[in-house]
């Protein structure tokens, strides 16, 4: 008898135990492409968020670099088990924009979830991207940012330049003393060689890239960034490059740390390198805005962001889209938007996160976070400066980088090198904007 | 009385084949048809959208000198990768075959690289040869030379072919090693008696005894170098600089993943399987009327 009974609780026992996951936690993918410090920062987010309730659980995923994400984001995608959230750097933006049906648009699914959301809050110089030309949020931004020039101080000091240089000849000019004081394989550099010296290089000039709006009002556009000026800039790094006054150092970020080491003391890359930039340079280091040329009517304009974004894909259940949403509120809290900001070098998405941060006189002893957010705030944007659109821009960027590796060379005059760039560029276009209708 | 075992049985020759046919079938014709079939539609990247082209995409794929360089950069990437690591491993294999102390080691060491995967195996060689950060870059900068793998295409192509070599040096090693020990000693030492040195106890006994191991991993190396290698150009160069490094796989990989243009990738696949299945048929109409078995 007392064995039957026994055998009872257990078996109730064992059905609770069975029924608990029925009542579970709702789980929530998130695909993303962090790595270093900023991994563990995605994972303590998904912690707070996770103990702060218990109907949702955000799972977050590292699938590798931002092309590795997104591209096992559009496979899983194709297979039918497509995550939940998927961060996508900012240039994958046409594609996933395209793919209607495939994405849930973030003020859609704020609207259905109910959740309170308002565009406003946000800063325009960033959500500005990742809306349409309504202004209907898409994506949710993430982590953006934008290009600096960073500054190694002890080595500018050694070669006897007073003043951080301003303008394109100052660099130059800075360079060549760099390079007199022993810096013999590098006066400057930079990192991600399109986006500095065609994306932000352009909008920074109030010249565009293309046409429409750099392909924000429209998937016709144009490529034109074989202009005058930026002829006349390829050409200065041209002739840089001979005697690596100015040395090309790849399309990507790996050589980064020529600015830690000391081998580049001028090197301009994106403002999220802080983080890096402080656990390994073992000088007095800061930021300052891109150069530009003095010659060049209305420069310096505004810059443009860089950075991810997360997308929320589509064909979920509207139980799990709303605990996106809920996740999203989460993410967008002043406290932990300033906290982010603070922690991690990338922009604060909100206004008021932006005002906390400067009402905590926190840029006063950290003035290189504040850098990016001047030169995006430079002036009010123009349609050569609010953004830029192209279709298949993960590949372009990479054929554009082609062209310049092919000038820097020497095998092509920087005209030659950008009008192929542009004309392949436009090929690629087209060939995009017959799948995309 | 005689016994002779005779199966009636129609279907069982079939179903013996069958896990053979299927294997066959699920892993080569169907994705194969599928890259053909892929080849003549436009497709964004999402599937969202599926158009029949006909031809369009081969002749975008024709119209683009960018195929034109890369296909020449396949040309003078393979025969490098190929000649290089079969003769390198050849000579490693002929020294290995000698009586050595301490043989087993050394075979042991040769044949590790071979478990490398491709990336890693391109990581390794960015770490010695970066031009600012490599430990072997170094000592050519004391030496004045101006070693640029990221600007110099001369560059960039040694170093993918020194690693793809490296990679592929093991396993032709392991087949020389025992292709040389399957010569039999007496027809060696018969050479020897009648007054043959090495060198042409080597060329006129070993080299053409060794033909048809030489000639099953020149096909090999050929299908390597062809398929096996864009991991390893991803990690070093990236295809590039200038599309320098750009083989025919590697742009295969390029435009149909990070370009995210299924149909023109997939056309860039039919041809390359057509030159591969090409060049097979060759090797054997050809080549193989040397080898002597």
């Amino acid at each position: 008898m007392a064995f039957r009974q026994f055998g009872v609780a257990a078996s109730v026992t064992v059905a609770l135990a069975l029924a608990t996951p029925a009542y579970a936690a709702t789980e929530i993918q998130w695909w993303h492409a962090m790595t270093g410090g900023n991994n563990d920062i995605v994972n303590k987010l998904a912690e707070d968020f996770n103990a702060s309730q218990s109907d949702y659980k955000v799972v977050p995923t590292f699938k590798g670099s931002y092309p590795d994400t997104m591209n096992a984001g559009i496979a899983a995608f194709r297979a039918g088990t497509a995550p939940h959230i998927i961060q996508v750097f900012e240039v994958g933006t046409a594609t996933m924009m395209s793919a209607t049906g495939a994405i849930k648009p973030v003020y859609q699914l704020m609207k259905d979830a109910n959740e309170p959301f308002d565009p406003k809050a946000y800063l325009p110089a960033i959500t500005g991207y990742y809306s349409t030309s309504k202004g209907d949020m898409l994506s949710f931004p993430f982590n953006s940012s934008s290009t600096v020039m960073w500054i190694n101080n002890d080595e500018l000091k050694k070669a006897g330049i007073a003043a951080i240089p301003k303008t394109w000849p100052e660099v130059f000019d800075a360079a060549k003393k760099l390079k007199a004081a022993g810096h013999t394989t590098c006066g400057f550099s930079n990192a991600w060689a399109s986006w500095v010296h065609i994306e932000q290089f352009s909008a920074w000039h109030n010249v565009p890239i293309g046409t429409k709006s750099n392909g924000l009002d429209g998937f016709d556009t144009v490529l034109t960034f074989n202009s005058p000026l930026h002829v006349k800039h390829l050409q200065n790094l041209i002739d840089l490059q001979k005697d690596k006054t100015y040395d090309y150092a790849g399309r990507a970020n790996a050589s980064e740390n020529r600015f830690a080491s000391g081998e580049c003391a001028i090197f301009l890359t994106s403002s999220g390198y802080y983080a890096t930039a402080k656990s390994t340079a073992k000088f007095d280091f800061t930021s300052a805005p891109m150069p530009y040329y003095p010659d060049a009517a209305g420069a310096p304009q505004n810059s443009i962001i860089g950075g991810a974004s997360l997308w929320v894909m589509g064909g979920k259940k509207p139980e799990e889209y709303k605990g996106v949403a809920k996740f999203f509120t989460f993410l967008s809290d002043t406290n932990r938007q300033a906290d982010l900001h603070q922690k991690s070098g990338y922009l604060p998405i909100t206004k008021a996160a932006y005002e906390k941060t400067k009402a905590d006189g926190f840029y006063e002893k950290n003035p290189v976070l504040q850098t990016p957010l001047k030169e995006l705030t430079n002036k009010e944007p123009t349609e050569n400066s609010r953004g830029l659109r192209f279709g298949n821009m993960v590949q372009m960027r990479d054929l554009w980088a082609e062209e310049l590796e092919a000038a820097l060379a020497g095998k092509k005059t920087a005209q030659e090198a950008l009008d192929a760039a542009v004309a392949r560029g436009n090929a690629m276009l087209r060939t995009f904007e017959k799948t995309a209708k | 009385m005689e016994k002779s075992v005779v199966f009636n049985n129609k279907l069982l020759p079939y179903l013996l084949l069958v896990p053979q046919l299927i294997i066959t079938f699920v892993f080569f014709y169907w994705p194969a048809s599928q890259a053909v079939f892929q080849s003549f539609k436009r497709e964004d990247a999402f599937g969202l959208t599926s158009e029949f082209v006909g031809l369009e995409n081969y002749l975008t794929l024709f119209a683009q000198p960018e195929y034109y360089k890369s296909m020449l950069t396949t040309v003078i990437f393979s025969s490098l990768v190929a000649a290089l690591s079969l003769s390198i491993a050849l000579l490693f294999a002929t020294q290995a075959d000698k009586n050595l102390k301490a043989a087993g080691t050394y075979k042991t060491l040769m044949i590790w690289p071979y478990a490398v995967a491709p990336a890693v195996a391109g990581v390794l060689w960015i770490f010695m040869f970066h031009p600012s950060l490599g430990t072997l870059a170094r000592p050519l900068r004391w030496m004045n030379f101006d070693w640029n793998p990221l600007l110099n295409g001369n560059h960039a192509m040694t170093l993918v072919v020194m690693a793809a070599v490296w990679k592929q040096i093991s396993y032709n090693f392991l087949f020389f090693l025992a292709g040389l020990q399957s010569i039999p000693k007496s027809v060696l030492e018969a050479g020897a008696i009648d007054g043959a040195g090495p060198m042409r106890r080597f060329w006129t006994i070993v080299f053409p005894l060794l033909s048809p191991t030489t000639f099953f991993l020149l096909v090999v190396n050929v299908v390597y170098v062809f398929f096996d290698t864009f991991g390893i150009i991803d990690a070093v160069t990236g295809g590039g600089p200038a599309g320098a490094t750009t083989t025919m796989v590697y742009k295969v990989f390029a435009d149909g993943r990070l370009g995210g243009d299924l149909g023109g990738s997939a056309a860039q696949s039919v041809v390359l399987m057509v030159i591969v299945i090409a060049l097979t048929a060759v090797q054997f109409k050809y080549i193989e009327r040397k080898v002597q078995y």
